[in-house]
């Protein structure tokens, strides 16, 4: 058994065309451990829609993501506004994304069912005006 | 078809000289919204989009495609080719319309999805 290799990332809020370099590394160290490469794109896609909802959403936030033996464990969380209602969020296709957002190819509310989607466990929870955390994994 | 067969079927330009575009690529997918691309598309392997920023090469990127299209016209800034370099994906920009490029491809024997889950 490996130990397991841990990364910590901080996403910016205020340069949204810096989102997507955590999901990035993440994606070339996975693919340096010789992960099978459709697991490691599950990984990608579930992290880099996290990765933009913290650059949209929430003023940034953190990611700090576990890679085990077989398992890939991701940590979103922020101190942003918060989630009012989780099941409509999570919802295809609802979104609070300003039109700002919806013309940089975003805010189609795909993000959240998008990421439970792709992860093999998702769990989020969030307080109105502290923030929001999720853990999701994906087996690989 | 070879990426170099996509860059003469849309008369298009080359903006990444450096990328490998012997790749050969059998299906692609047209938009503008990154979302719908990452929530529906699955082994597209070229991107035709209007949108210009580098969110578009990450989700390129995120998905293991191959090439992006700029539609339209439309000139991607040097950081945007920076990254596609960095990441191996061709950039391609042309000035045919979002329709009309699909279409050429798609007679050219390019195919897309036909069904989202």
């Amino acid at each position: 058994m490996n130990e397991d290799i841990k990364l910590s990332y901080t996403v910016p809020g205020d340069d949204f065309t810096r989102a997507g370099e955590a999901s990035a590394h993440c994606k070339a160290t996975l693919k340096k451990l010789g992960v099978d490469p459709a697991a490691i794109r599950r990984v990608a896609i579930a992290l880099y829609e996290g990765e933009i909802n913290l650059a949209i959403h929430a003023g940034g936030g953190n990611i700090d993501v576990t890679i085990g033996d077989d398992v890939c464990t991701m940590h979103l969380y922020d101190k942003g506004p918060g989630i009012p209602d989780i099941p409509l969020a999570m919802s295809e296709g609802y979104s609070t994304a300003p039109d700002e957002i919806r013309s940089l190819g975003f805010g189609a509310g795909m993000g959240l069912p998008n990421m439970k989607k792709y992860a093999d466990t998702f769990e989020i929870s969030s307080v109105v005006g502290e923030g929001t955390d999720i853990v999701m994994t994906v087996n690989i | 078809m070879k990426l170099h067969e996509l860059l003469t079927t849309l008369n298009a330009t080359l903006l990444t000289p450096e990328a490998d575009m012997d790749i050969e690529v059998h299906t692609a997918c047209g938009s503008d919204m990154m979302s719908d691309v990452l929530a529906y598309v699955k082994d597209q392997a070229v991107l035709l989009t209007g949108l210009n920023n580098p969110q578009v090469v990450r989700t390129a990127d995120m998905m293991d495609m191959h090439c992006v299209v700029f539609v339209r016209g439309k000139q991607p800034d040097e950081q945007i080719l920076k990254l596609a370099d960095m990441r191996g994906i061709a950039v391609l920009t042309t000035d045919l319309p979002m329709f009309t490029a699909c279409g050429l491809l798609y007679d050219a024997g390019l195919r897309g999805g036909t069904h989202h889950e």
